[in-house]
């Protein structure tokens, strides 16, 4: 059996040479970091050098260290939070109401051939829509509400999702449904076991992008709609751009950077895991 | 039970098997008549274009015959030449899968898995998924997985084409156990006559476009036979012979 074995499964099985795992990690994570720590320097430092060069007044384009320090302030406050709290709340329910639709239409289409002709053609359409357009429409619809910001993140994120899904259910290797039926694999069996997870990496990217979608389109509405007492994100970048508060405005802005980044490296970490069991990443896996 | 009784395993009468390809019809197989008795082992050679997978498609039930009848006593399972094993799951869970698919228990599931994985000589590869595993290794994951569906038929279009020399020698032993053991009727294309005379009772030689049963050799040869032995070869050499000979006459 022995002559068997494939070279590279021989080599995986063998103990990894010398180091220390952790220190091996460790590194792995460093190497991954450093390009884009690098990237934030240069932006900060070039930044500090416009503010240097006198273009504009200190008011008009604060530096770094001071919106650093204005940052702080905010982080120290529970107000922020509960405004931090508000918007993630928005974008959890808007995606979460996005994602089942999307899966729901996907599957639509994907089994009913005059579905994918009428509904998909229409979905084409939808994903080129910039989100906001729909944001008039929601607030005569629903008023200034909770709702409508629902919807215009709703309407933003479901396309991205269901394309992807879609891309991915039509992908699936045509071997893997004959061997699914071959097995006796049939209807609502064949998708669970076999269509699903093997459209699964399509689907997260579909996720992922969903997410910047709504991400976005809740910036959006949260500029232009208050709903709620409390200052949600958008509010407090629109209070801020009112009252002149340049510093206030650049930390804030840096929240919503950290926050879209923060999610999408999530979305990353789930399409490489998914990826590397599906047998998708070339090299060391 | 009804099944059992019966000395056929699988029977073909006059199937034909058409396929429109813009405006055209093409006869993919044509009046093929043969029948395969309960645990033979039975070889299909035939150029590519003789209708070989179609047949193995219509036998299986996804394929739909144009005219005639094709029909298997029992239950079937496929073997592919890609192993076609699902890539998210683990070899266990291939087999698992089969398993879950025919009904059987969740409790009595794993320690089944594993009897036929060992069964097939991958002990210790449970835990590994397809992308982990030699081709040879996945074609045993394949077969395990086919013995999981519990079928009479064990229908393999070209399983070990894409395999070395070495692993593919090796599985043609493993696939003979197994096969002498069980009680299982193998219907086994290739487009190796080599292959064909070391496996088969009998070896059925397909014409091309329309693919129909030309010619029909029993080997006797004792088993195991070994692909370098020289009675071995004559026989391939014959077929071969006749193989061409459909091949000009057909173009």
């Amino acid at each position: 059996m022995a002559a068997e074995l494939a070279p590279e499964l021989r080599s995986s099985v063998a103990p990894a040479s010398g180091t220390h795992p952790v220190r091996r990690s460790a590194a792995r994570v460093w190497s991954g970091l450093w390009p884009k720590l690098g990237a934030v320097v240069l932006v900060v430092v070039i930044w500090q050098l416009v503010v240097w060069s006198g273009w504009r007044s200190q008011a008009a384009l604060p530096g770094p260290w001071s919106v650093m320090g204005r940052l702080a302030g905010d982080l120290s406050q529970l107000d922020f939070y509960a405004g931090v709290a508000l918007t993630l709340r928005r974008a959890a329910l808007g995606y979460a109401i996005a994602a089942v639709a999307a899966i729901v239409v996907a599957i639509l289409i994907a089994r009913i051939e005059l579905a994918r002709r009428s509904v998909g053609a229409l979905m084409v359409g939808l994903q080129s829509m910039p989100s906001i357009a729909w944001l008039p429409f929601a607030i005569l619809l629903l008023q200034r509400s909770e709702s409508a910001i629902t919807l215009v993140v709703v309407m933003g994120a479901a396309p991205a999702i269901a394309a992807g899904l879609l891309s991915g259910i039509d992908h699936v290797h045509p071997l893997l449904i004959r061997v699914g039926r071959a097995m006796g694999a049939d209807g609502l069996r064949l998708y669970r076991h076999v269509i699903i997870p093997a459209a699964l990496p399509a689907f997260v990217g579909g996720l992922k992008q969903g997410w910047a979608f709504a991400w976005r389109s809740l910036m959006s509405a949260e500029l232009l709609v208050v709903a709620a007492n409390q200052a949600s994100i958008g509010q407090q970048l629109q209070s801020a751009g009112k009252l002149f508060d340049m510093q206030q405005l650049l930390a804030i802005m840096v929240v919503i950077f950290v926050i879209g980044i923060v999610v999408d490296s999530l979305f990353g970490t789930l399409d490489t895991a998914i990826r590397r069991r599906w047998g998708l990443l070339g090299g060391e896996a | 039970m009804l099944a059992l009784s019966e000395k056929h395993a699988l029977s073909v009468e006059r199937l034909s098997v058409a396929f429109s390809h813009g405006d055209q019809l093409l006869m993919a197989l044509d009046g093929t008549t043969f029948e395969v008795k309960r645990g033979e082992f039975v070889c299909v050679v035939g150029a590519s274009g003789s209708g070989k997978s179609t047949l193995l498609n219509v036998l299986a039930g996804l394929d739909r015959p144009s005219g005639g009848r094709a029909h298997v006593h029992g239950r079937v399972a496929l073997i592919f030449q890609e192993s076609a094993l699902l890539p998210w799951l683990t070899a266990l869970g291939n087999v698992e899968l089969a398993l879950e698919l025919r009904g059987v228990r969740a409790t009595a599931r794993k320690s089944l898995a594993f009897d036929l994985l060992d069964r097939v000589h991958l002990a210790g590869f449970e835990k590994r998924r397809p992308h982990e595993l030699s081709g040879g290794m996945k074609q045993r994951v394949a077969l395990a997985r086919a013995l999981a569906q519990d079928a009479d038929v064990l229908l393999m279009d070209e399983p070990f084409g894409a395999l070395d020399a070495i692993s593919r020698d090796l599985l043609h032993l493993e696939l003979e156990r197994i096969w002498s053991e069980s009680r299982l009727t193998i219907l086994f294309v290739t487009h190796n006559a080599r292959e064909a005379v070391r496996l088969g009772d009998r070896v059925l030689v397909f014409t091309s476009r329309p693919g129909r049963v030309a010619h029909e050799v029993r080997v006797e040869l004792p088993r195991p036979r070994s692909l370098d032995s020289p009675e071995l070869a004559v026989i391939a050499g014959r077929i071969t012979e006749r193989l061409k000979h459909e091949m000009t006459n057909g173009s």
